[in-house]
């Protein structure tokens, strides 16, 4: 093959247009936005352990710290890593496709991503940082109460990261719907492919909302426009309604793609078709649907008219149905199956414990007449970590341990899998469930310091997060342990639970897969 | 670097003895407390056996859902159960679980929306009083009384008196009747922040530009403490709300010499707007 076909040296990389290089440098950055962004969330923790202040005694740092730690998690650690590094990798090769559709516009989309992560350093140490918490509220984050370039920076940032992610996302669609193999209908496709494509929709529609949210944000800090400002007419009640028009269907964004992951392993060591699979297809996109009109739960206390309120209760609690949906046929797929804790299935039980344990809390924040009670506090903060950092952590976990020997060609340490699982699973639930009770108590979110009622259960949460650093560091050591000395994977090291056709190709995957189309007769899917 | 962690007794035994040092403890948070504060406020009372409904709900479905998970796992492990079965449809069960959940939603809805409903506003205040939240601290008007206006701010850690709980004292508590519909309205000098009172059920962001309303009744005699519950600035974590609620003679007597105290204090409303001032959390009560 020319070099030309494969550049070797920093071209293979910087000018690369091959999903899987591509893939990898998506993972490599997600590794990265999570050392910056966990680092400052122990950090943060660490000041929390006990009342009074120890570590950080400027405010507006432990502010910004909190806003950073928010936009690194979201935009540039479980995004980058389900979307653009498992996404990339093994949506071609499930499909049955030999690359994206657009591979020079998958490499702009990476390259945008990691351009979006150093504006975002920037405005962390520019003029104060953005101590705005991550969703950007005006008049705070107006050039009254946040002068200087941190929060323009900060704007920036998501522009950019939202390009990336919009161009990514029409890739992914592109893809799916024109490049899958002779005989993968749509119905036949995997589910995590499923889980891709409706997550690159909910990418497509709700990204520009933010992203003229953000604009008029700009211009309102810099060219006199009064969009959030009342006294000129504006509202600081409309950023919100926009803000969470896109905030929303992200927090789906983040967890629909953890559910394609988890369905994938969980037939896999079940060694077992996915139950229900129409059923769990149809509950994704039902799931990203109703994520479009529930916006306003965010926006309990800001004082909308009680009838709207109520609408937005009952529109919320629909969303109950097809997450339901989906554990049940998790567990119906294991039921009668021939079940395997390999390490992937590990992280993918326990990404369900942890996905029940924060979805009935959900189901609880959903009612706007309890969510008075604990709205704002550090109830809210354990019901997002659960569903949305841990358990999307741990799908993102699962995935790792599923594909490393297909990504890499080396298979991981069975023993040291199982050591880092219960290091984590100790760790975040001793992390995060103590925070139930501190905002069931009523400790707010965002402060740095707490009255001394609350010290007994921080210092219990901040054991956790210490355990659960370990936990970390020690992921760290099994990356490094099998690139180096992991043993050669077998194409298929699953056996016959692995029915999708990345175990077709030999591991790790080459350069090139899929030059001649497989043809596909009866898949996973439905037969 | 840990050389700073005290032992967790010590700060147990710290904080057992503040809460204990105060006379009126049913306002704030107790150490360890797992649960909401206890309710002293007809809305807080609703939302406490609101919350006794979802809690048996979610502990009953974690707990079988877990349950289930577990025995499947051991039931179906590879050694148990080496030859999995095909079973990829059952469409009465898909039926079941669709319709069940929807149930119990049902069931949890009617609650929700009594208690939301209830709580929204008061259609017979006998008083209103008027909140202003300011970077970083309260104001609080009272139309009904002579229209005076007076500030409550925090007390710093090195001014607190025997009793005085850290981070909630403040030194000019908002003073209410007990017993009487109390109309609240509420608004932002500068951001918007949120006057909360978790043992009185409030939670109202203050927007500035709107006028929100919500209400309370205060049960019995006491300090109820709350902190602000929307990031606001550096400070956010130095503004609590404290109400003092009183009987309606004392009140009366509370209120005539507040109109003199305070009389000098305009309308807060009628305040320009300041630009932010760099304050350290040292120097936020002045």
């Amino acid at each position: 093959m020319s070099a030309a076909h494969h550049p070797t040296g920093w071209r293979r990389w910087v000018y690369s247009t091959n999903h899987k290089d591509i893939g990898t440098m998506y993972i490599v950055l997600s590794m990265i936005g999570a050392i910056i962004g966990g680092g400052m969330s122990w950090y943060i923790r660490l000041e929390l352990a006990q009342p009074g202040i120890q570590f950080i005694d400027d405010t507006q740092l432990y502010n910004v710290m909190v806003t950073a730690h928010g936009f690194l998690m979201v935009f540039f650690v479980v995004m980058p890593a389900m979307i653009g590094g498992f996404g990339n990798w093994f949506v071609p090769l499930m499909i049955g496709a030999p690359d994206m559709s657009f591979p020079r516009m998958n490499n702009i989309s990476f390259w945008l991503l990691a351009a979006a992560l150093v504006l975002l350093v920037l405005a962390g140490v520019t003029g104060g940082g953005p101590g705005t918490g991550w969703t950007v509220y005006p008049p705070l984050s107006s050039a009254t109460y946040h002068p200087g370039p941190a929060v323009d920076l900060a704007i920036l940032s998501l522009h950019v990261a939202g390009a990336s992610s919009i161009l990514g996302a029409i890739n992914l669609i592109t893809t799916i719907v024109n490049m899958r193999a002779p005989g993968m209908t749509m119905h036949r496709a995997p589910l995590f492919v499923w889980a891709i494509l409706v997550t690159a929709f909910l990418l497509l529609l709700a990204i520009p909302v933010l992203a003229g949210a953000l604009t008029m944000l700009l211009t309102d800090r810099n060219f006199g426009t009064t969009f959030f400002v009342p006294e000129g007419g504006g509202d600081p009640i409309l950023w919100q309604h926009l803000f969470w028009f896109f905030g929303h269907p992200e927090v789906y964004i983040i967890i629909i793609p953890a559910f394609g992951i988890i369905s994938q392993i969980i037939a896999t060591f079940s060694k077992k078709p996915v139950f229900g699979y129409l059923g769990m297809a149809y509950a994704m996109c039902a799931i990203g649907f109703v994520g479009f009109v529930v916006w306003a739960h965010h926006m309990y206390t800001v004082g909308l008219d009680v009838n709207t309120r109520a609408y937005f209760v009952l529109a919320t609690m629909v969303i109950a149905v097809p997450t339901g949906i989906k554990i049940f046929s998790w567990l119906a797929t294991m039921w009668g199956g021939s079940i395997e804790l390999k390490t992937p299935m590990l992280f993918a039980t326990g990404f369900i414990a942890l996905f029940v344990a924060g979805g009935v809390t959900g189901v609880v924040l959903s009612n706007a007449g309890m969510d008075v009670a604990l709205h704002d506090t550090y109830y809210v903060v354990a019901h997002f970590h659960y569903v949305l950092s841990i358990a999307a952590v741990f799908a993102m976990y699962a995935g790792f341990y599923y594909w490393i020997g297909k990504m890499s060609g080396r298979q991981y340490s069975e023993t040291l899998g199982k050591i880092h699982f219960w290091a984590s699973f100790v760790g975040v639930n001793l992390l995060f469930f103590p925070q139930h009770f501190l905002g069931a108590a009523g400790m707010p979110r965002r402060i740095p310091d707490y009255p001394d009622a609350y010290a007994g259960w921080n210092m219990v949460s901040s054991v956790g997060a210490l355990i659960t650093a370990i936990g970390t560091f020690f992921f760290l050591y099994i990356v490094w342990h099998t690139l180096t000395r992991g043993r050669a994977a077998e194409a298929n090291p699953w056996g016959v639970g692995a029915t999708t056709l990345e175990w077709t190709v030999p591991s790790p995957a080459p350069f090139h897969t899929h030059e001649d189309l497989p043809k596909i007769e009866a898949a996973q899917g439905v037969e | 670097m840990f050389t700073h962690f005290r032992s967790v007794a010590t700060l147990i035994a710290l904080a057992c003895a503040t809460v204990a040092s105060d006379s009126s403890a049913a306002g704030l948070a107790t150490p360890w407390q797992v649960d909401l504060q206890p309710a002293a406020s007809p809305v807080a009372e609703q939302i406490q056996s609101f919350n006794a409904i979802l809690f048996t709900m979610e502990a009953l479905i974690t707990l079988g859902v877990l349950g289930l998970m577990g025995f499947i796992i051991w039931r179906f492990n590879a050694k148990r159960n080496p030859v999995p079965n095909k079973r990829t449809h059952n469409t009465a069960l898909e039926v079941l679980w669709t319709v069940v959940p929807i149930l119990i939603l049902v069931v949890i809805a009617f609650p929700s929306l009594r208690l939301l409903f209830f709580m929204d506003r008061t259609f017979d205040a006998d008083m209103t009083i008027k909140v202003v939240g300011h970077q970083w601290y309260w104001s609080y008007e009272y139309p009904d009384h002579g229209d005076f206006t007076f500030d409550s701010v925090m007390i710093p850690d090195d001014e607190l008196k025997p009793g005085q709980p850290r981070l909630l004292a403040v030194d000019n508590p908002v003073v209410v009747p007990v017993g009487v519909n109390v109309r609240v309205l509420l608004t932002s000098d500068d951001v918007i922040h949120s006057w909360a009172v978790p043992s009185l059920g409030l939670k109202t962001d203050t927007v500035p530009g709107r006028t929100n309303e919500t209400w309370v009744r205060v049960n019995e005699e006491g300090t109820y403490y709350g902190m602000c519950s929307e990031l606001c600035g550096v400070n956010h974590g130095y503004m609590p709300v404290a109400v003092k609620a009183v009987s309606k003679a004392e009140f009366d007597v509370w209120s005539k010499n507040a109109k003199q105290e305070f009389a000098d204090n305009g309308a807060s409303t009628t305040r320009v707007v300041q630009a932010p001032r760099e304050v350290s959390p040292r120097e936020v009560s002045q």
